[in-house]
């Protein structure tokens, strides 16, 4: 198995001295499927924030064989697609058509390579359809697949997506999961969804105040971590917040 | 809000709809200009006459088009009042006229020219880039902002409304999170390879 | 309804209103004012690529502030016009791009405001609103009472200057109305200004990093805010010398001017005698004035 993403020893302290990340090692291969599980403020979204240089902490990161640097950081971005929480904050230009070319054309391609690249990525979410609307006409399902189009205009090896379930209604998230299932990439799933995860992922890891806490198969670390929404015992854990 | 409907309006089908924007904005202008700078009633009714004949064209409601353009009379009925009773009603009318019309040809404008079709055209006029960009960024994100002020104002509501310094508190939390919003764009923009000016 | 909103969209000049030598001259300065504020760099926000979707957001945020009405007592209400806050958060530059995008957006889907008007209430809030509400802190340093005295002159001065063009255009405004005017527009102002206050305390107490400090004043700073201060009182006293009327009324509170002031106004004839080859001439002139206004912007829009 190719590794695609390795973390070791990451640690992050955000400048009003809340030690976020405190030394975090992960290892993501090829084709692999891994949610990331833990409690709000346990470092998660920080975490993956690191894998695409939008934060910067100390530690080594290497994506598909590049080690993370400044100097990489652009590179490194165009393999890693990062799929927000808030779909608002990432369809931000005036039409669903513009915003997934976004992406391609910061990599410097022409425009009807763009064109093209954004046309592919709207069939692959099955939103063809909406390729002239506003983002604001979207439900929020069509959103979520907008934004992972933008994403797969890009041609990742790597999705990571931040609470993909947030705000869908069941249908959108079967749907989702199946969407998901179909893409190649190697995905991490960052997400409180324990039904999700047991559909997508084929490994957990639990992160408890920027550290792993355990890894394993999902539903181990379910078991160990008392990791249910609707079980009689509660974990009571460090609610510091990650912003 | 107001701008839902004239989004829901821009995005119809008609011949006017399909008139390149750039035409529409010079019209508009026109219009406006003639309006405003031979102010005589020969001008007041052919500009009547056209607008109306394109709102015909455009397939929108009239009334609608008409009530939306009325949103100018309460600033105008003010001066047109005071006008009049200084002795010259037919200047109060003159202004009542030109006002509405002119709200009216601004109207059928925004209600036929998609957003980005209009800032599309600005930006080829050489508009500064930056205008033009924070006008569709704000536009955009109306329709997300004001549904967090209309969510605030109803749990208000729900407790019996805001008093002074609670009002404070609403607008400084939609404030800051407002703020949160922009950094959460931008980090997505950074995600998404953006390195240099917005295109 | 007896709570509407009395300072909304006051201030906001409709088209019909200016003469076109009013509204004209308005658009030429106001016109390359924004341009260039929209291409220099900014001191405030240092990351140039943050700060158009920061701005954008902003200006949404003005927009949707306006749904929240704060009870002002005898069942009114007022809300946050914003461009004080604005200037306070932003800075002045980014401010005044703000609230420009926020007036063109809102002459077109709001009739709030006309089109040929935008370079008149770009001037009177954009520009000199913002300037006038940044200017109490930013000579002596941000408080309660800096904040609140930005807030209420910011209010007044775009509310006097759209009363002197409105003037200058030949549009009766005297005696008694003119007095009430001012009146509502000073309540006003104290209102923007109280409101003001509230919201940035609410911010402060939020804890929040956009709050920025203003007690690093340069000399070299403070002398182009007085400077374009300075150059803004020219303008305003300049307009406002085309009627000096009202003023000399409110003076000796005369009351009501039995003789509509535009009767003596330099333009007042200008609409009556517009008949034959006038006719034509009139909207060659707007013609060539937009021509000019266009050039303006193309020259400012260039360099970025």
């Amino acid at each position: 198995m190719t590794r695609v993403v390795d973390v070791r020893g990451l640690r992050y302290r955000y400048a009003d001295g809340t030690q976020a990340l405190n030394g975090i090692d992960f290892h993501l291969d090829a084709g692999e499927c891994v949610a990331l599980f833990g409690a709000n403020g346990s470092g998660k979204t920080t975490f993956v924030l690191h894998l695409n240089g939008l934060l910067e902490g100390e530690g080594h990161i290497e994506v598909c064989g590049l080690p993370l640097s400044r100097a990489t950081a652009d590179q490194i971005r165009a393999k890693v697609g990062l799929v927000f929480q808030d779909s608002d904050d990432q369809l931000f230009m005036p039409t669903v058509l513009e915003d997934v070319a976004f992406g391609p054309r910061n990599l410097g391609l022409a425009p009807p390579e763009t064109e093209t690249r954004a046309r592919l990525a709207l069939e692959q979410v099955g939103m063809t359809h909406a390729i002239q609307k506003a983002p604001y006409h979207l439900s929020a399902g069509e959103k979520r697949r907008v934004a992972i189009a933008g994403v797969l205009a890009m041609q990742p090896e790597i999705l990571i997506l931040d609470e993909p379930t947030t705000s869908l209604d069941p249908p959108a998230q079967r749907d989702l999961a199946e969407l998901l299932a179909n893409l190649p990439q190697a995905k991490l799933l960052v997400t409180h969804d324990t039904q999700f995860a047991e559909a997508l992922a084929t490994r957990a890891v639990f992160f408890e105040r920027g550290r792993v806490a355990g890894e394993g198969s999902v539903d181990d670390i379910i078991h160990r971590f008392h990791w249910q929404a609707h079980s009689p015992r509660s974990v009571s854990l460090d609610r510091r917040s990650a912003k | 809000m107001h701008h839902r409907v004239i989004d829901q309006w821009s995005r119809g089908v008609s011949p006017l709809h399909a008139l390149s924007a750039g035409v529409k904005l010079a019209a508009l202008l026109g219009i406006l200009i003639a309006i405003s700078a031979a102010p005589t009633y020969p001008t007041i009714i052919t500009a009547s006459g056209l607008l109306t004949i394109a709102a015909m064209v455009s397939g929108l409601p009239f009334t609608g088009l008409l009530s939306r353009a009325a949103f100018v009379l309460p600033f105008t009925a003010i001066f047109a009042l005071l006008t009049w009773w200084s002795g010259d009603p037919e200047r109060a009318l003159l202004l009542v006229a030109k006002s509405f019309l002119s709200g009216f040809a601004a109207v059928l404008f925004a209600a036929t020219t998609p957003l980005a079709a209009w800032t599309n055209t600005l930006r080829r006029c050489r508009f500064p880039s930056t205008l033009v960009t924070v006008i569709e960024f704000l536009y955009r994100y109306l329709f997300v902002v004001a549904q967090q002020a209309e969510t605030m104002r109803w749990a208000a509501r729900g407790r019996g409304g805001f008093r002074f310094d609670a009002a404070g508190g609403a607008v400084g939390a939609l404030f800051a999170r407002s703020w949160q919003r922009a950094d959460g764009i931008h980090r997505a923009m950074l995600a998404r390879g953006f390195q240099g000016t917005p295109k | 309804m007896i709570h509407a909103n009395y300072s909304n969209s006051r201030m906001h000049i409709p088209d019909g209103f200016l003469t076109p030598p009013v509204w004209l001259t308005l658009d030429v300065i106001s016109v390359p004012v924004v341009a260039w504020v929209a291409r220099r760099r900014p001191a405030v926000v240092s990351d140039l690529d943050r700060r158009v979707p920061l701005m954008g957001v902003m200006g949404a945020f003005v927009f949707a502030a306006q749904m929240i009405n704060f009870p002002v007592g005898l069942g009114a209400s007022g809300h946050l016009l914003g461009g004080t806050l604005l200037a306070l958060m932003l800075g002045p530059g980014a401010a005044a791009i703000v609230l420009t995008a926020v007036l063109i957006l809102q002459a077109l889907l709001f009739q709030d405001g006309g089109v040929l008007a935008l370079g008149a209430n770009i001037f009177n809030m954009a520009l000199a609103g913002v300037l006038l509400g940044y200017l109490p802190s930013r000579l002596f340093g941000r408080n309660m009472v800096t904040i609140f005295l930005g807030g209420m002159l910011s209010v007044l001065i775009s509310g006097v200057l759209a009363l002197a063009e409105l003037q200058t255009s030949g549009v009766a405004i005297t005696g008694h109305p003119a007095q009430v005017a001012l009146l509502l527009f000073a309540l006003t102002g104290i209102v923007e200004g109280a409101i003001t206050v509230v919201v940035i305390r609410s911010i402060e107490r939020l804890n929040h990093t956009a709050l920025r400090s203003t007690s690093a004043t340069s000399l070299h700073a403070r002398l182009a805010v007085i400077g374009a201060a300075a150059v803004l009182a020219l303008c305003g006293a300049w307009l406002a010398s085309g009627a000096p009327d009202s003023l000399q009324l409110l003076a000796s509170n005369v009351g009501l001017d039995a003789e509509p002031v535009w009767t003596h106004s330099p333009l007042a004839n200008y609409e009556v005698s517009s008949l034959g080859p006038e006719w034509a001439r009139r909207p060659a002139a707007g013609l060539l004035g937009l021509a000019f206004v266009y050039t303006m912007f193309s020259l400012g829009g260039k360099k970025r």
